[in-house]
């Protein structure tokens, strides 16, 4: 049973400064059993995961280099970025080269929505690190295509797992309880 | 019963009036698939939600086109964009082509 607890259910966090499309996404990404957070803005995005990331460090003590969320089958780690591009402040675009610059959370997928069909961006968007780019509305049928990026992550935890298995045994208990309270006060929807 | 079963067809009636009207599109349907004992009220909060965006807009937007001293279409431009953003999602077919017309009308600087 031990490492074959692998995660039933997939985290992703949404980031849109429309309210509504908030509402949407997260509608979307629960009807398909996702977790999901949401928040507003890009700033609040690297927060949440910032936050995420201290929590994981100080129970970790390998250089694990990957989203250590993802590692822990209960932590409260995110598996998916979704965000929309036009947002005040630091756009989409800007978040994903956030995202990729940096060695805890380079690995997590990053999908970026948009209204305006502009190839340029698309491009730009994908060349940089996004696994896919989405127009608005956003469907079902767009939320479908996130499933084989997210199985994608579980087969390098799965991996990682085995490499770390005798260590981690006892840890992975202890975890949800840690990690549930900060994802609680985070939920900014 | 037979209240419910009327009253059931009477809005499916008009849903589809509305959709054959151009006021909903696709997207609206999507909505109300989306709706399921799990989230029972999705569509009306969401529409609800709608109409106070285009209130709060709609708003702005007046006030700005109101400026004595000049419009600054920027600024209607980008309530403009926000409102065509929100109806699109929902499946406001009809707003949100307005707000296309409208944008292009921003841009020429037109205020009539």
């Amino acid at each position: 049973m031990g490492n074959m607890a692998t995660q039933t259910q997939f985290h992703v966090l949404a980031v849109d400064d429309s309210l509504i499309d908030r509402k949407l996404i997260e509608r979307l990404l629960k009807t398909s059993s996702y977790q999901v957070t949401a928040v507003d803005s890009g700033s609040k995005a690297l927060e949440f995961l910032g936050l995420n990331g201290e929590n994981e460090d100080e129970e970790m003590d390998s250089s694990v280099e990957s989203v250590s969320a993802a590692d822990e089958d209960h932590q409260v780690g995110v598996n998916l970025i979704i965000t929309d591009y036009c947002m005040p402040g630091m756009t989409g675009y800007d978040l994903l080269r956030k995202i990729k610059q940096s060695s805890s959370f380079k690995d997590i997928p990053v999908v970026i929505m948009s209204s305006e069909n502009i190839p340029s961006r698309i491009n730009r968007c994908l060349e940089d690190g996004a696994e896919e780019f989405f127009l608005k509305p956003v469907k079902l049928s767009d939320v479908n295509k996130l499933r084989p990026h997210l199985m994608k992550g579980i087969t390098t935890k799965n991996e990682m797992q085995s490499n770390t298995n005798k260590r981690k045994g006892s840890e992975e208990i202890q975890s949800p309880d840690r990690t549930r309270p900060r994802y609680n006060e985070l939920e900014v929807v | 019963m037979d209240v419910v079963n009327q009253l059931q067809r009477q809005f499916i009636d008009y849903s589809a009036s509305l959709h054959r009207e151009g006021f909903l599109d696709d997207q609206f349907t999507q909505l109300q698939k989306l709706q399921d004992d799990n989230s029972p009220d999705f569509v009306v909060e969401v529409a609800s939600l709608f109409f106070e965006d285009c209130e709060k807009l709609i708003n702005n937007m007046a006030r700005a086109l109101e400026q004595q001293q000049g419009v600054d279409f920027k600024q209607v431009d980008a309530s403009v964009h926000q409102l065509k953003g929100s109806s699109s999602s929902i499946g406001a077919m009809r707003v949100k082509d307005v707000c296309i017309a409208f944008r292009s009308f921003c841009e020429a600087q037109n205020r009539e």
